[in-house]
Formats: structure tokens, C-alpha cells, sequence
């Protein structure tokens, strides 16, 4: 760990509040491409059988 | 040579991102933990700002990307308007949550390096307001794609939106050179400058930038899949209501 000295918790704190949001949105983005994606097997899969 | 406008085919599209985006993901991935690792751990501090130096590796991508974002929604909200590519227009609504993200990041971390530099977490300063606007502009802008049914209506709206907002954009980048004013420097990555910063801060800059950017590529590639998938799905549920 380096030596942040007085600053260590601006430094820190700046450093958690870009990896939150970024790590955040690239499990939102995982998260709705999966739920789109069986949602959309699930249609066609209906839509096979059907037709 | 393939025409760029092949891939406005949403096959040609999914094909060609989906090739490529592992590799997306695995440079954005190494730039992003090399330029972060090598920033905080491996730089000195700076003689006047101290270790708030080290914020820069998380503020300047952010804040470049943040404005960057809108100029490529503004880019494909243009060849939906004139041309009607749908894929364009679904590329521009899936930046910008991630042009959102790259925005409050740059507001938040500037707040937390501008409190004990300036004494102020905040000011009205040209271009924290301008960015501020633009955070704003980027809400207002998924709002509208969520308020509007229809989606080519919705992306015509939207597009309207990204044009207007692109005066802020623009403003956002350049305030300091339009208005010598305000607590922010200059800026400190400028392509008219023979060296921006010291050496030893600009090579995990730049390895930060590119780790950001390429995430930013990654994510609206992945987003934009995405955004296909949920319009083939909306287009399936309408034709069996309809049968």
C-alpha cells in the first residue's frame, strides 16, 4: 500500500467511487443481456413448435 | 472493401461484435487493472497535491469518456435521422447509461480531488456546470427512450435530444478555453501541448485512458446485442398477440 498520507481518504474514496458504478453497470448490463436473451429463446422455441 | 453501412444489418452486426468482443473485453480488462494498478501503487506523489495526485487516473478517463459517450450517441443518433439504421439508433440508447456512469464518476471524484485542493467540494464554476448539464442531459435522454412506446418515435425524439445536448458537450470540453475563468485547470490532456504532464503520471494516464475506452467499446457493443435481442423479442410478442 502506498503511502497516502493526509489524503488517504480522498484518494481512497475516489478510487471506490468509480469502481462501484463501473463494476455496477457491467453486472446490470451481463444481467439484462441473459434475461433478454432466454426470454427471447423462450418465444422462439414457442414459436417452433407452433408453426 | 465491405462497406461500413453493411454493418447497420443487425445479422452482420452480431456476427462481427460477437467475434470481437472477447478481445474488447480482455484489452479494456488489462488496460483498465494495468493503468489503475500502475497509477495508485507505482507513482510518486506530487509535490504540491500530494497523493490527490493519484486521482487523476480515475477523474481524466472518466471525464473524457463522459463527453466522448455523447459524441458518439450524437454520431449514430445522426445516421438514424438520415439514413434509419435501427441498429444506430439502438448503439445510441445503449451508451448512454454508460456515458451516464463515466459522468457521475467524473462529478463525484472531481468533488472529492476539488475539496481539499480548492477548499470546495463544489462551485459554479464553466465547466463543473456544463458537466453537470450534461449528467442531466444524459437522465433526461434514457427517460425519454423509457417514456415512448414506440421505438422509432423514441429514437427520433432521442436523437433530437442528443443534438441539443451536444451544445453542452461541446461546452463541457472546451469551457476553458471560452471562459478563462473558474477554480478548474487547464486541461491536462491537450493535443496542442509537446508534454502534458510528467512522464512518470502520463504513461498510467494514458494505459487508464485506453482501459476506460476500450471499456466503454465493450460495453456498448454488449449493450447494443442486447438492445437487438429485446427489439427481435418486442417484434415476436406483437406478431402472436396479433395472430
Amino acid at each position: 500500500m502506498p503511502d497516502l498520507g493526509q489524503y488517504a481518504t480522498e484518494v481512497l474514496t475516489a478510487y471506490v467511487v468509480t469502481l462501484v458504478p463501473l463494476v455496477a453497470i457491467v453486472i446490470l448490463s451481463i444481467w439484462k443481456a441473459r434475461r433478454t436473451r432466454a426470454k427471447l429463446a423462450d418465444v422462439e422455441a414457442r414459436r417452433g413448435k407452433s408453426t | 472493401m465491405a462497406s461500413l453501412w453493411e454493418y447497420a444489418n443487425p445479422r452482420k452486426f452480431m456476427a462481427v461484435s460477437g467475434a470481437i468482443l472477447p478481445w474488447v473485453w480482455g484489452i479494456a480488462a488489462l488496460c483498465l487493472v494495468g493503468g489503475l494498478v500502475w497509477g495508485f501503487f507505482f507513482t510518486p506523489n506530487d509535490f504540491r497535491q500530494g497523493s490527490t495526485v493519484k486521482i487523476i487516473y480515475v477523474h481524466v478517463p472518466s471525464a473524457i469518456m463522459a463527453v466522448n459517450a455523447w459524441f458518439m450517441m450524437l454520431i449514430t443518433s445522426l445516421i438514424w435521422l438520415i439514413r434509419r439504421h435501427h441498429v444506430s439508433a439502438l448503439a445510441a440508447k445503449a451508451a448512454a447509461p454508460v456515458g451516464m456512469v463515466f459522468t457521475l464518476i467524473a462529478l463525484a471524484t472531481g468533488a472529492i480531488w476539488g475539496q481539499p485542493m480548492w477548499g470546495t467540494w463544489w462551485e459554479w464554476d464553466p465547466r463543473l456546470t456544463s458537466f453537470l448539464i450534461l449528467f442531466l442531459f444524459y437522465l433526461g435522454y434514457m427517460a425519454l427512450w423509457e417514456a415512448v412506446e414506440n421505438p422509432d418515435a423514441a429514437a427520433d425524439l432521442t436523437a433530437v435530444l442528443c443534438l441539443v445536448g451536444s451544445v453542452f458537450a461541446v461546452i463541457s470540453r472546451y469551457a476553458l478555453v471560452f471562459w478563462n475563468q473558474g477554480l478548474h485547470q487547464g486541461a491536462t490532456l491537450s493535443l496542442d501541448a509537446e508534454q502534458n504532464i510528467a512522464d512518470v503520471f502520463w504513461y498510467p494516464l494514458i494505459t487508464a485512458l485506453a482501459g476506460f475506452g476500450f471499456l466503454f467499446l465493450a460495453l456498448v457493443l454488449y449493450r447494443t446485442r442486447t438492445e437487438i435481442r429485446a427489439r427481435r423479442l418486442k417484434a415476436l410478442i406483437a406478431q402472436e398477440r396479433m395472430a
